[in-house]
């Protein structure tokens, strides 16, 4: 049986397919378009997960579409009733979306499937799941559990903003949900607004300033209690309710009634790309906080419902690494997966699992050791004739290894050295996280490479830390933590015996003095308040970056990489062997390896095309 | 007309009948807004519609 899951129109489009229990193919339509988090239809990603599986769009047994329009739109009409005549500036722009495209979506979805290929409409089965369930399959199904409770929170979907879940055999049975306008999603999207990043995509960034915020200070503790008496109420089960005269989002075209806001914190808004401040970072700290306990007491809950001792993850919420990473040191559940494509994406994957199992009502397969994610490598990959192809074009100079082997020792020594190598193997991830085959690799040794990374490499804010990429049977030697993390999903501390003192006064420096001060022997991917947010590297899913990674041992001792992704700021990562040569020459990285093809950046002709990144992407 | 046709599947299944005039006012207002060429712009908002 083969099915093609489609999340489009909203946030970040994708595609997948699978064919029985298995996922073929899985790409986001913004690696190819290179817009990023492109949301028109995934026409390229549906060609690419079609060739993928050697199918047409005729052969499908379904298409499906990963949320139900119907009932949006009813939510919208109800919202815009129930606040009238408040919301009808939001009506006014909401109304032509929906009466020219998205109330037609059947039609619509034929009309841009005809530029994937001819095809026969009669033949095609279109399903809609609800948006919350499609996130709740792609977190149960591939996970390698036979019963789990499922938790998913995310901005909104159709109604719901959460849902708690339970997953057994081939079935899910969603036991409550949290409804629109109450939403933690929402609330971290205010806060990351306020805070002067941009909504939808800045949201990772307020997680990266939340720890310069001062632990346990008294602002902290006030913006806590302001937020709690003023914007959301708590309750022991997890589910929220939010003070919707400080909000705008249901009925406006902001998040927040800034006045308000400005009023309750005595702090302005703060405007984007402006300097931070240390309230900036104590605001983040608090709202972070409170994402935290929220989502304890969500996951609480959902293991008093469901009784399971395995939790499935998903929706955009799941991918705060720092809240994951305090709910697996919780112990409420013996064991968690979260779905590496926890955002819109993976309901593409998720749509297509649940019309497999619960339309089509097919068993499924158990695995209990691995999950069914393939290491989320479900992305195109390149041949040598391809990146050859590609480096002729542009007369690029470069060097073609005779074997893996040798490859690894020569890009070990390198970083060891100090340089910055763009890392291109293989398929392409499928998330929003580089998982070591398009990514930006650095010795986390090196106390130079955060800044260096930052501002010659990614031309992205001081203040963002980077990731490390560990064996994974040596994750114990440096950090808290013993169980894995092969999608960077979690955020755990650094083990006391790699820290180094800091001074006194650490705590209370200010946000630049902190950030340079040395805290570990891995400085460059030790975040300022101790953490890291840990990819863990294993020989299954991706033998090639842990052979890389065992080079880089033997030359420096120690079993790490920085990892961040290939791809500047506003750029999508990069997918093709020519994305990847023009983000290498476009930056001031020193190597390039595309398979067993290695090329130095001083080696290489002048960059004529004077295309610059900034002219081509929008800031994010 | 599949579109109507879905519409009404919905109301039937969910028993919101009472949602059927206000969905025709407000789709009438909206033809309106489409016809006198509203945008679809908004920058500052998590995409909700």
């Amino acid at each position: 049986m083969n099915i093609l899951g489609i999340s489009a129109f909203y946030h970040d489009s994708a595609a997948a397919i699978i064919q029985n229990n298995e996922i073929i193919a899985a790409a986001q339509e913004e690696r190819f378009t290179r817009k990023k988090q492109d949301s028109s239809f995934p026409v390229e990603a549906v060609k690419y997960c079609l060739e993928e599986a050697g199918l047409s769009l005729n052969e499908l047994d379904a298409i499906v579409f990963y949320d139900k329009p119907i009932l949006k739109f009813e939510r919208l009409l109800e919202t815009y009733y129930g606040y009238s005549p408040k919301g009808i500036r939001s009506f006014i722009t909401a109304m032509p979306v929906w009466l020219k495209e998205k109330m037609f979506l059947k039609r619509l979805m034929f009309k841009e499937l005809e530029k994937v290929e001819k095809f026969d409409k009669k033949k095609i089965k279109l399903l809609f799941p609800e948006h919350h369930l499609s996130h709740a399959a792609s977190a149960f199904y591939p996970s390698p559990f036979d019963d789990a409770a499922i938790l998913t929170i995310d901005g909104v979907g159709e109604w719901a903003t959460a849902s708690i879940a339970k997953g057994s055999g081939k079935g899910i049975s969603v036991l409550k949900e949290l409804h629109f306008p109450h939403s933690l999603g929402l609330l971290y999207s205010a806060f990351t607004y306020y805070l002067g990043f941009k909504v939808n995509s800045g949201e990772y960034k307020l997680m990266g300033l939340a720890p310069y915020g001062y632990r346990d200070s008294e602002q902290v503790k006030e913006f806590i209690s302001l937020i709690k008496e003023n914007l959301i109420d708590i309750k022991p089960d997890g589910s929220l309710w939010l003070n919707q005269s400080y909000f705008n989002y249901a009925t406006g075209l902001r998040m927040i009634n800034e006045k308000k806001w400005e009023a309750l914190f005595g702090l302005a808004t703060r405007k984007k790309e402006s300097d931070f401040e240390q309230v900036h970072c104590n605001m983040g700290l608090a709202i972070q906080q409170i994402t935290e306990e929220v989502v304890y007491k969500m996951a609480k809950h959902a293991q008093e419902l469901t009784g399971s001792k395995n939790l499935c993850l998903a929706g955009g919420v799941a991918l705060n690494c720092v809240s994951n990473g305090k709910l697996i040191n919780s112990k409420i559940f013996e064991n968690i997966f979260i779905q590496p494509a926890a955002g819109d994406a993976g309901g593409a994957i998720g749509a297509a699992l649940s019309a497999y199992h619960m339309y089509f009502e097919q068993p499924r397969e158990s695995t209990e050791k691995a999950d069914h994610m393939k290491g989320s490598y479900l992305g195109p990959a390149f041949s040598d004739k391809e990146i050859e192809n590609t480096l002729k074009k542009y007369k690029a100079v470069f060097q073609q290894l005779d074997s893996f082997n040798d490859t690894c020792e020569i890009t070990a020594r390198n970083i060891e050295q100090g340089s910055v190598i763009g890392w291109f193997q293989g398929r392409m991830e499928f998330g929003p996280r580089a998982l070591g085959n398009r990514s930006i690799l650095g010795d986390p040794r090196n106390a130079e490479m955060q800044k260096k990374l930052n501002l010659k490499i990614k031309y992205r804010e001081s203040f963002r830390p980077f990731a490390p990429s560990v064996l994974a049977e040596k994750v114990s030697d440096y950090f808290e933590m013993d169980g894995d993390s092969p999608y960077m999903l979690t955020v755990q501390p650094v083990k006391q015996s790699v820290r180094k003192p800091v001074s006194e006064n650490y705590q209370s420096l200010p946000m630049k003095e902190k950030l340079y001060e040395t805290r570990s022997t891995l400085p460059s991917i030790t975040h300022v308040d101790f953490s890291a947010r840990i990819q863990t590297v294993h020989k299954e899913t991706n033998p090639k970056y842990w052979e890389l990674i065992e080079a880089v041992e033997k030359v420096t001792g120690c079993p790490m990489v920085i990892n961040t992704s290939f791809n500047v700021r506003g750029e999508p990562i990069v997918c093709t062997p020519e994305d990847a040569y023009r983000c290498f020459m476009r930056t001031e990285m020193d190597f390039l390896v595309l398979n067993n093809y290695i090329l130095k950046k001083e080696d290489q002709p002048n960059w004529t095309d004077k295309d610059q990144w900034q002219e081509e992407f929008v800031l994010d | 007309m599949v579109f109507l046709k879905d519409l009404w599947g919905f109301l039937k299944a969910r028993r919101k009948f009472w949602l059927a005039p206000v969905i025709v006012i407000l789709l009438l207002i909206g033809v309106l807004i489409v016809i006198g060429g509203g945008s679809a712009v908004a920058p500052f908002i998590y995409t909700l519609f």
